[in-house]
């Protein structure tokens, strides 16, 4: 039987605060989801890195901005959205951590982490005008699933319009 | 487990053992803050010891390599001993496994620098 879809929204502030307290809301969304403990980091460590990246970069720790944070759990995954009210940015234009020139930058790393601890990674133009980072994890057992318990290297990602 | 950097001497090298989440906010203020303090006091030959550090985020990662490349600019070395499984594993897909000087026992750490 299908398992019916559930979804969870929450606006948070643009603060320090609100980076622990959406991992720890994600975390327990993952843990009841049957995630393993692993997984469940992996998942916890992707959200706080996307909410950093739209208190810091998007939102550029300004107070009046918030941060929009998603989470739905389909029969197949669990995705994740993290919304800044920013000015967006694309993918191709986010410098890789590891090559040779960036390798001691002292930040540049959250995306690349998403990237890797996630499944499915994506950032598409937000309905706020900023940034829409879009993040999921299959679910255990579900069809599309990893069988060697490794995150897929697939990623797909949606270019912001330009305006 | 509570944030907490402490220091020890063992002969010219400082020891900085720390604990805690190194992540944005309060652990990376604190790794800064105490790195800055000891390069102030030209201590340059620093170890940090990683045991009670559980948890690190991209803000931690970025806060150890401006250690790192503080000391150095110090004509310093910063090393790091005993990683956790977690912390081992980022630095490994960051790349940084390399770049740092990584030790799991305190005595090598310590008779490394020259």
């Amino acid at each position: 039987m299908a398992q019916e879809n559930k979804h969870l929204e929450v606006v948070l502030d643009t603060q320090v605060e609100s980076v622990n307290l959406a991992e720890e809301m994600c975390l327990r969304v993952a843990e009841a989801a049957g995630f393993d403990e692993e997984v469940c980091y992996r998942i916890g460590m992707s959200v706080r890195e996307g909410v950093i990246n739209a208190f810091h970069y998007g939102n550029q720790e300004r107070p009046d901005k918030k941060i929009h944070l998603a989470m739905d759990i389909t029969d197949q995954k669990l995705v994740i959205h993290v919304m800044d009210e920013g000015k967006g940015f694309k993918l191709k234009d986010v410098p890789d951590p590891l090559a040779e020139e960036n390798i001691l930058s002292t930040s540049g790393r959250g995306i690349f982490l998403m990237r890797a601890f996630m499944d499915e990674f994506s950032v598409v133009p937000g309905r706020t005008g900023g940034a829409e980072i879009i993040m999921s994890k299959w679910l255990p057992g579900s069809a599309n699933a990893p069988t060697n318990g490794q995150s897929a290297t697939d990623q797909h990602e949606s270019p912001r319009k330009d305006t | 487990m509570a944030l907490y950097a402490t220091y020890r001497d063992v002969g010219s090298v400082t020891v900085v053992d720390m604990g805690g989440k190194i992540t944005l906010g309060d652990g990376s203020a604190l790794l800064r803050k105490t790195v800055r303090a000891l390069l102030e006091d030209d201590r340059t030959h620093i170890i940090i010891n990683l045991a009670d550090v559980d948890y690190i985020d991209s803000s931690g990662i970025g806060e150890l390599v401006h250690a790192f490349t503080s000391v150095h600019n110090r004509n310093g070395e910063l090393k790091l001993l005993h990683l956790t499984k977690k912390v081992r594993d980022l630095l490994q897909i960051t790349k940084l496994y390399t770049v740092f000087d990584v030790y799991t026992d305190e005595a090598s750490a310590v008779s490394s620098f020259r």
